[in-house]
């Protein structure tokens, strides 16, 4: 009788289930493109309402830009041709339509400190703040990767030593900790520089060490966050069925933790490395003021306090392109790890 | 209709209660963070009151310029002569100002987005969200400071703009938090009678989610503290002589040379007030899930895991020339209240290439013994005493290591549920290799090529195809045809099957049977088959062990047990069992059910359920008896019982 059952794998459903197997491969490479490609649709209202938010503040300011710029100093002279330079004589539309026109074939406008292209000053700042966020998103993954999972297996006063750090970056402000660092690496050891920057071209060892301390104050917050995702996913993994039907037919302690438990938990510490990418970006504004480091957040600090708004919005520009390029990296990553690519 | 059906349900109703509050209150930790930040907003309120010059005041004594904490400065003086002390508490009001008024736009926004959002559903729902996450993704200490650029110095400007960017967290979390809730009864009744939209959301709805806002509301709270002393630290509010905490860690900063302490007193304030948001939101969440189980333990053996330290020397390594042989196995779960005890002394005999049946109702504790031989219980499961001789070795007083060799390798297992006990994460060629590497020591090559030849062997249809896919792309059966290769990997001598076809469709779980049969019998290889169907044990088996609340209730060559059962338990699973049943005849069941481990009666385990229990029955415990030569029964009336 059971010998004579169809067998839902039987030969004559042969064929049937490869085309669905190879259907639902297909689908699978399909459901990432179209994750990529809503991805890429989001982008677009993303960049356009940051691009015309500064537009909407300037019309919504009470009073006039040019004159709050110039303040009570200004001549009249002078008042008119701030307007006329800032576009301020056209309506709200015109004003954002020409930006972004020009904006589209690369010209944001010149600085009003300086007079210079802005999208120079960008370019020329953008290798130092990637070196930040680039030294601080490595850190990040390799201590924090590894001391989640060693305090998942551990456990006990490990576990809780690294939960007494987590709470302590996450309660420390990145501007203190930064200060601290230096008062007492930079000022009291000496081992590294207190201040500044080093491009990579000059040296690449000087390079290496000016990023020491910054990257160490910028990354603890976002470590604090991979240990505590990674532990908690870890031992969520570490407790499945699969894991324990694994060891049942003989697979070792160390694969079941470093393959099999690891694969499976990173797929939601990826999530939070996302998360902390786009807070970096933030920390990294304050960082490089605490550093005299010359990046793109104290470029937009100083623009900030000088009132030079082209060079500002053209910063949050590019900063959400940045944020695009991580959320899209993101999905890659999470497409690469989980066979089961579920819609994030 | 009236009302009081709802009203009824109402009472249960969850909410913010008075109980809540006194088990917040009960926990030290929450007082404590409530106490410091009463104090700070008392300051806040009254330091600029009582000391209105330090607003404005530009410089103070010179002289004692970067002097470190003194009688007459307790904080010290800062870079310009002026009291740090003095700074501090003056400083709290503007920065706890942005704190609220960041917290205000975000309670504003986030509160009655997410409600609607949760109740309602549906497009408008999932519109929110979609905006939610759009804002979510945006870089939000930029766009501050683009609107610092047009309002400079706004403290009001920058602190609502984070609101707004933050607000969308708070709406994530108050729409989950609804979502269940609108489901409740008391909610539905709510609105069968009658009530209004608003008057449910706020009246039936809002009380239920209070708990995640107070907790999603404490962690905004500190990142809007980090990020207004942040944006102090820049100047970019706050600006010079208006003392702020950033800013006085800016000045700390530009004196560091000179005098490091100046950036502790500031420093620790921030800290200390975002810890104090921080551990409150950790306190009420706590105080909300208080009573909820703690995770189960790792199912891993500890890597160091001592061998049982108990006198293994008296037991002889081997009784008859059985493969395996379990001896008085107890076994015991760790929990809350005590250990509770599982299985209780547990015997039984599996000759080589022999199939031997397991059965009993769920909760018997047959699966608890298939883990105990492997020494896999997890969730704080252990052998407390016997022996699990296994050709030649106690397996119950080996190392995790030596145990590590055994399975697979010597004993192979099949679980219940093939969905779940494949890796998600690669592909089932992979993990069949990584067994025949781990149990054989065969090479990447040759170990990928055996994975294709033992999905031939469980007779998958084009192996090479199987090979190449991952587990959720197969079928319940696929799977356990999969879960079954990767238990021969190792060409282990005994197979434990634990249900493994219990989860399967009725023409699937023949066709397993079929497959595990034909292997056996190709491979001589011994069988341990937990079922709970006798059907099953009939057509497998060639000796059968019934179970009953942690104990043998009967052992016997499977025709014996079939043809005259002498255990009142095994005669009701036999009367029960449908196979045996007439058309005409009305299935009868086993009445009452098993007790649970920790609950189990005096005596005889089954005697509450029997309907030949006697006084007796209750009051010692029930050896087992001797029938025939491989016949016992646990009853103490197993000589009058006879035949079905």
């Amino acid at each position: 009788m059971a010998n004579t059952s169809v067998d839902a794998m039987g030969a004559p459903l042969t064929r049937s289930r490869r085309g669905r197997a190879i259907r639902r491969r297909g689908t699978s490479g399909g459901r990432l493109a179209s994750l990529l490609a809503r991805r890429m649709f989001t982008a677009v209202p993303l960049l356009l309402v940051v691009s015309s938010f500064n537009f909407l503040l300037l019309s919504l300011t009470p009073g006039d830009a040019a004159r709050q710029m110039l303040g009570s100093s200004g001549t009249p002279e002078q008042y008119e041709a701030l307007r006329r330079q800032l576009g301020l004589d056209l309506p709200v539309y015109e004003q954002y339509w020409g930006w972004l026109s020009s904006a589209v074939s690369g010209d944001f406008g010149n600085s009003i400190t300086s007079g210079t292209p802005v999208l120079e000053s960008i370019t020329s700042r953008v290798p130092v703040t990637l070196s930040l966020i680039v030294g601080s998103l490595l850190v990040s993954v390799v201590v924090g990767v590894s001391l989640g999972v060693f305090s998942a297996v551990r456990g006990g006063v490990i576990g809780r030593a690294v939960d007494a750090l987590a709470l302590l970056s996450w309660a420390l402000p990145v501007f203190w900790v930064g200060s601290v660092l230096v008062v007492v690496f930079a000022i009291k050891l000496e081992w590294f520089p207190a201040l500044g920057y080093v491009p990579f071209t000059e040296s690449p060892q000087e390079w290496a060490r000016s990023l020491v301390l910054p990257v160490t104050a910028l990354s603890l917050g976002s470590v604090a966050a991979v240990v505590k995702q990674t532990r908690e996913s870890m031992l969520d993994v570490l407790g499945s069925e699969y894991i324990r039907m694994a060891a049942a037919n003989g697979v070792s302690r160390t694969s079941l933790i470093y393959r099999h438990a690891l694969k499976n938990a990173a797929i939601p510490v990826v999530t939070v490395l996302g998360v902390q990418t786009i807070g970096l970006l933030g920390g990294a504004v304050l960082i490089e003021s605490v550093f005299s480091v010359p990046g793109l957040g104290s470029l937009v600090v100083g623009s900030a306090l000088a009132h030079d708004i082209p060079t500002v919005q053209a910063v949050a520009v590019f900063f959400t392109v940045v944020v695009v390029v991580v959320n899209l990296s993101v999905d890659l990553a999470y497409g690469l790890l989980n066979p089961r690519v579920s819609a994030a | 209709m009236t009302v009081t059906v709802p009203d009824a349900e109402l009472s249960a109703s969850p909410s913010v209660s008075p109980r809540f509050v006194r088990r917040l209150m009960r926990r030290p930790l929450a007082i404590v963070c409530l106490a410091y930040l009463a104090i700070l907003v008392v300051i806040a309120v009254a330091a600029p009151m009582l000391l209105p010059h330090v607003g404005t005041e530009r410089a103070g004594d010179l002289g004692t310029a970067l002097q470190g904490p003194s009688a007459a400065h307790p904080l010290g003086v800062d870079s310009l002569g002026r009291d740090v002390l003095q700074r501090l508490l003056v400083g709290t009001r503007v920065t706890l100002v942005g704190v609220v008024e960041a917290m205000a736009v975000v309670l504003a926004l986030g509160i009655p987005i997410g409600l609607v959002a949760g109740y309602l559903g549906g497009k408008t729902d999932r519109a929110i969200i979609w905006l939610a996450d759009l804002v979510l993704s945006l870089p939000a200490i930029i766009l501050v400071i683009v609107v610092l650029s047009v309002f400079p110095q706004s403290v009001t400007a920058a602190m609502v703009t984070l609101g707004v960017l933050a607000a969308p967290g708070l709406v994530r979390v108050v729409r989950a938090a609804t979502l269940p809730v609108r489901e409740q009864l008391y909610v539905a009744a709510a609105r069968v009678s009658g009530m209004s939209r608003t008057y449910i959301i706020t009246r039936h709805v809002l009380p239920r989610v209070m708990g995640p806002i107070v907790v999603q509301a404490s962690l905004l709270a500190a990142t809007a503290l980090l990020v207004q002393t942040g944006l102090a630290f820049l100047a970019l509010i706050a600006a010079p002589p208006e003392p702020s905490w950033g800013g006085m860690v800016a000045d700390g900063v530009g004196a560091l040379f000179q005098q490091p302490w100046l950036i502790w007193p500031p420093g620790l304030a921030i800290a200390l007030t975002v810890l104090a948001f921080g551990l409150l939101g950790d306190a009420v969440r706590d105080a909300g899930t208080e009573g909820w189980s703690a995770k189960s333990a790792l199912p891993l053996g500890d890597k160091h895991r001592s061998a049982p330290t108990r006198a293994a020397a008296a037991v002889p390594a081997r009784i008859n020339d059985s493969l395996l042989s379990v001896r008085d196995l107890t076994v015991s779960y760790a929990t809350p209240t005590g250990p509770i005890r599982a299985v209780d002394g547990v015997s039984f005999d599996i000759a080589r290439g022999e199939t031997v049946g397991v059965v009993g109702e769920s909760g018997c504790g047959k699966t608890t013994t298939a883990l105990a031989i492997i020494a896999l219980l997890g969730g704080g499961g252990r052998i407390d005493s016997g022996h699990v001789l296994f050709d030649g070795r106690d397996l119950a007083a080996l190392s995790e290591s030596e145990l590590q060799a055994v399975r697979g390798t010597e004993i192979g297992y099949v679980s219940q549920e093939p969905m779940v006990a494949l890796d998600p994460a690669f592909r089932i060629g992979w993990q069949l290799a990584e067994a025949v590497r781990i149990n054989t020591g065969m090479s990447r090559a040759k170990s990928k090529r055996r994975a294709v030849e033992l999905l031939e062997q469980v007779q998958l249809p084009e192996p090479h195809l199987v090979a190449r896919r991952y587990p959720h792309e197969l079928s319940g059966g696929m799977a356990q045809r999969v879960v079954v290769a990767r238990a021969l990997a190792g060409e282990p001598k005994l197979l434990i099957a634990d249900e493994p076809t219990t989860a399967l469709d009725v023409t699937i779980q023949v066709e397993i049977l079929d497959l595990l049969r034909t292997l056996q019998r190709d491979r001589a290889m011994a069988i341990m088959l937990v079922t709970h169907d006798l059907g099953v044990v009939a057509d497998m088996c060639d000796r059968v062990v019934v179970m009953y609340a942690g104990q043998v209730a009967e052992r016997a060559d499977v025709k014996e047990l079939f043809g005259t059962p002498h255990h009142p338990y095994t005669r009701a699973l036999l009367a029960s069992n449908p196979h045996n049943q007439h058309n005409s005849a009305v299935l009868p069941t086993i009445p009452g059910a098993v007790p649970m481990p920790g609950s189990w009666p005096q005596g005889c385990h089954f005697q509450p359920r029997c309907a030949r229990a006697t006084d007796q029955c209750g009051s010692d415990e029930i050896p087992l008896l001797k029938i025939g030569a491989s016949h016992e029964a646990r009853c103490l009336y197993a000589h009058q019982i006879e035949g079905v």
